[in-house]
């Protein structure tokens, strides 16, 4: 057997050289996440958001980007055979998972560096919230790349797939997004960040977290069976 | 002369339709079969169910000693599989998709790109290795199909189709890799038996619904037959 620790670097980095190559998902996140904040901009008829709305707002805007990165997440996989010469490999399939929901989280990392520095210059009155922000989404990204890989890896044989992966991902997601709106808030207050149940939110991103690596760990294998 | 693949009562539904219907063989290691039978008749599902790329539906299917689908994970790494598809990435070159493959069957380091580099002279690429899978002919792509299904010196090869999209050079040169002889146990599906029934010691002639019609000595099908064998639709 292939260890699985070579295997998953193996995986990554052929995703990452390619997504690199060809830019297919993360400029196309990144220009669907400063056009929406263009929107609310205008829409809200607001130059500055805080609190709750802030936090919506911002969450909202890269939940909906990252749905387009998780549909092309095992695209490349499907059209030229991937799964089948990586099943023919002898090696842990988890390693498979583990490099998807990898890339996705390097993906979404990277959109938040480009992002949220637009968003706050659009809506932040002050750049303050930033880095424990940056940690936050972090955690939230963790979960997203784990709950996103899983289903990316359902939806990609289904001719609906760009219909099904927001259909089943953002009832799963519901857990994730009320812990990240719920520690990003008070860092978006209008006086200034706050810290006040900072600490329980993050344990609740962390438990979505593991809980869903457990889940992925556990069913990748039967996934990718015919 | 021991069984390199054991095949009992195999049978595989798409839906309601039989793909594979009580299809029995044997095949011993170093020995060539020859898998022949209109378009629809299953060939390419039996080949991907001994590649562990399907699972059976019924009967009893042993690949080097393997019980599939239950001990597959015992045999991949030492089966090489050459389908439809090349299996190989168009945003990557072709050394870049070989290496990947390499590192994914353990292969690392200067070993693997001794084997990467001889393979490539091997099937006439060393020149367009560096090129983008998607820049290349058909033709190039299937070399590198070949290059990719060898690579990690597999003990059984599944071949479907093996010279397609090649021409007379190409069919050569990989000739030398996944052609007759040199030991190798080959299960090949070909509509062009003409071709290749001279390297085969076994035949199996497969009709519709994937019901055997015939399964023989490759000496003893006559390549008028075989060649009606291989053509139509099921």
């Amino acid at each position: 057997m292939t260890p699985a620790r070579e295997a998953f670097r193996a995986i990554l980095a052929k995703d990452l050289r390619a997504e690199l190559r060809t830019l297919q998902s993360l400029p196309a996140m990144a220009l669907f996440a400063v056009t929406t904040f263009v929107i609310f901009r205008f829409g809200l008829d607001r130059t500055s958001l805080s609190g709750d709305l802030a936090a919506g707002v911002l969450w909202a805007t890269l939940l909906f980007a990252a749905i387009l990165g998780i549909n092309r997440l095992f695209v490349t996989e499907r059209e030229e055979g991937g799964f089948d010469a990586i099943r023919l490999a002898p090696l842990d399939r988890t390693a498979l998972f583990a490099a998807k929901a990898a890339a996705l989280l390097a993906y979404l990392v990277v959109l938040e560096l480009i992002v949220v520095p637009i968003f706050a210059i659009f809506f932040l009155d002050s750049a303050a919230a930033l880095p424990p922000l940056l940690a936050v989404l972090l955690l939230a990204d963790l979960g997203l790349a784990v709950t996103g890989t899983l289903i990316s890896s359902m939806a990609v044989n289904s001719r609906a797939r760009d219909l099904l992966t927001p259909l089943v991902l953002l009832p799963l997601a519901v857990p994730l997004s009320i812990a990240a709106t719920g520690a990003i808030e008070p860092l978006l207050a209008a006086g200034g960040p706050g810290y006040e149940r900072f600490g329980t939110w993050l344990a609740v991103l962390g438990l979505y977290d593991l809980i869903f690596l457990l889940v992925g760990y556990a069913v990748f294998d039967f996934l990718l069976e015919d | 002369m021991s069984a390199a693949v054991e095949v009992r009562g195999l049978r595989r539904d798409y839906g309601e339709q039989p793909a594979l219907d009580g299809v029995d063989f044997d095949l011993a290691a170093g020995e060539t079969l020859l898998v022949l039978g209109p378009n629809g008749a299953g060939k390419t599902t039996l080949l991907r169910i001994l590649a562990t790329l399907l699972r059976p539906g019924a009967g009893e299917v042993r690949v080097l000693g393997a019980r599939l689908p239950g001990e597959a994970w015992k045999v991949r790494g030492r089966i090489g599989f050459l389908g439809h598809e090349p299996l190989l990435y168009r945003d990557l070159s072709g050394r870049e998709n070989l290496r990947f493959q390499a590192r994914l069957h353990g292969l690392r380091g200067e070993a693997a790109e001794a084997r990467i580099g001889f393979l490539l002279t091997a099937v006439g690429m060393e020149r367009r290795a560096d090129q983008r899978v998607a820049e290349l002919s058909a033709g190039m792509r299937q070399r590198l199909a070949v290059c990719r299904c060898v690579l990690h010196e597999p003990q059984l090869l599944l071949l479907d189709e093996p010279d397609s999209n090649l021409d007379a050079e190409g069919r050569e040169l990989v000739r030398e890799l996944i052609g007759p002889g040199g030991g190798r146990t080959r299960v090949l599906v070909t509509h062009d038996p003409r071709r290749h029934l001279p390297g085969a010691e076994r035949a199996l002639v497969l009709g519709p619904g994937g019901r055997v019609v015939r399964g023989c000595a490759a000496a003893d099908l006559d390549p008028a037959e075989a060649g009606a064998a291989a053509g139509g639709v099921a």
